[in-house]
């Protein structure tokens, strides 16, 4: 592979992918946050942290 | 015996004569290079629990005559040799005379198999409080855009020649991570070690004079006054305690070469919020963490032999590393820009620079930005989350570059 096309692939797929791989984790952890909401334990043990 | 006490003083002045020679002169640049990596770490503050090993390292190394990195043969191989007795080859009874030197067999065990960035990264997941970016996880797009700079050096190292491999390890200096860069490079440019590590390490410290001027050239004075609104807490503790493990599996199974590191600062980050293993996290924050960073330090610092170092590779590396961490500042605050215009200008763009991984450096940096431009401007919950997501971004795109590379059969 020639060096244009591999730098071009590597940028298009690395920032494509690291995108996509940040993308899923914000829905993962919004989905963590409505799976477990703060609750008012979390609160207490933050009151008393 | 005259004679034979003239021979011995002779024999004293070995390394000093070496040092007059053409290579000795490069030993001498080399020997001044360690002595002002010491320099910056002892006086100017600049890293030090890294550039005081590494300039040590340096020093040591470029002695003549040192053989602290000589690579002698497996205790195996001598056994054999010497079962062979005088039917051995001579050429081989002469390497079998050559012990490894020390800090060669530090190199072996750490650098050479990956093993000491990974448990510092053990040590800073354990450090680590992703809380500010849970707040508020949009934030973590932030540290995708801060690590564009990576894929444009790698473009800018390909085009100055470099094999494909080697730009690889340049660009991931981009990452503002040094143990991600030291990761990547051992694997890939073990000869660019050196440069490549050092690099990496002095531009996350100068991250405070790199970074502003960019921030302020790209923003108006509207943009950087922008106010945010106060971080409220909405994050429970099951979401803390299984963060680290989702994002272990979703980046492993995405990018499954890039495991090692996102695995390693995850078992930190788990360790940290589970409670119940405290010893554990304590030491990996502390006794592992600091031993690995002393080993690394010596063992990096010893790959600077003034033969492999003194190149004009070297200064390019420094050039492509800088171009790195300026192309990230870009990219992060025109993220932060583009976002402030779809939010309809609720979102400071000088968050965009903390989307680095050099933490807390980078959120310290727009905290005190934006109260330069704007005394009642709190922005450092927010800079901290984006910070938070350069550390997860950064893993996250050497991952997704090194399984882009296996799956293009490069590696």
């Amino acid at each position: 592979m020639d060096k244009a096309t591999f730098g071009l692939t590597m940028m298009v797929v690395g920032i494509g992918g690291t995108f996509l791989t940040l993308a899923i984790l914000i829905w993962s952890i919004q989905l963590l946050k409505k799976i477990f909401p703060l609750s008012a334990e979390d609160g207490s043990k933050a009151n008393r942290g | 015996m005259i004679e034979g006490i003239f021979t011995g003083l002779l024999g004293l002045t070995d390394g000093v004569q070496a040092l007059v020679t053409l290579a000795g002169l490069k030993q001498i640049v080399m020997l001044a290079i360690g002595g002002t990596l010491i320099f910056l770490g002892v006086k100017k503050d600049v890293e030090p629990l890294l550039l005081v090993p590494i300039g040590f390292g340096c020093l040591l190394v470029n002695i003549p005559g040192s053989e602290l990195m000589h690579q002698g043969i497996d205790i195996g191989a001598k056994q054999v040799l010497e079962a062979m007795g005088p039917a051995a080859p001579e050429a081989l009874k002469a390497m079998a005379k050559d012990d490894t030197g020390f800090i060669r067999s530090i190199y072996n065990m750490g650098i050479a198999n990956e093993l000491f960035p990974l448990l510092i990264f053990i040590g800073i997941g354990a450090m680590t409080d992703f809380g500010p970016l849970l707040e508020n996880p949009k934030i973590l797009l932030f540290g995708a855009a801060g690590q564009c700079g990576i894929f444009l050096t790698l473009l800018l190292a390909l085009a100055l020649g470099f094999p494909h491999l080697e730009a690889v390890s340049i660009a991931v200096i981009g990452a503002c991570d040094g143990p991600t860069a030291i990761y990547v490079a051992s694997q890939y440019a073990p000869q660019l070690l050196g440069p490549i590590s050092v690099a990496a390490y002095s531009y996350m410290a100068l991250v405070p004079i790199i970074q502003p001027p960019i921030m302020k050239a790209l923003t108006t004075e509207k943009e950087r006054t922008t106010t945010m609104p106060v971080v409220k807490r909405s994050v429970s503790a099951n979401t803390k305690l299984l963060f680290p493990i989702v994002v272990t599996v979703v980046t492993g199974l995405i990018a499954p070469k890039g495991l090692p590191l996102m695995a390693s600062i995850m078992l930190g980050n788990f360790m940290r919020e589970c409670g119940a293993v405290t010893r554990l996290t304590k030491a990996s924050e502390n006794e592992i963490a600091n031993i690995a960073t002393l080993f690394l330090g010596i063992a990096i610092g010893a790959t600077m032999a003034a033969e492999d170092f003194l190149k004009p590779t070297t200064l390019a590396i420094f050039a492509l590393g800088f171009v790195a961490i300026c192309l990230d500042t870009v990219v992060g605050v025109g993220f932060g820009k583009l976002w402030y215009v779809l939010s309809g200008g609720r979102m400071n763009p000088l968050i965009g620079a903390a989307g680095i991984s050099a933490f807390p450096m980078a959120a310290r940096v727009v905290q005190a930005q934006g109260q330069r431009y704007n005394k009642k401007n709190f922005l450092l919950m927010h800079a901290m989350g984006a910070n938070c997501g350069g550390q997860i971004g950064s893993v996250a795109a050497a991952a997704v570059m090194l399984s882009v590379l296996k799956g293009l059969g490069l590696i």
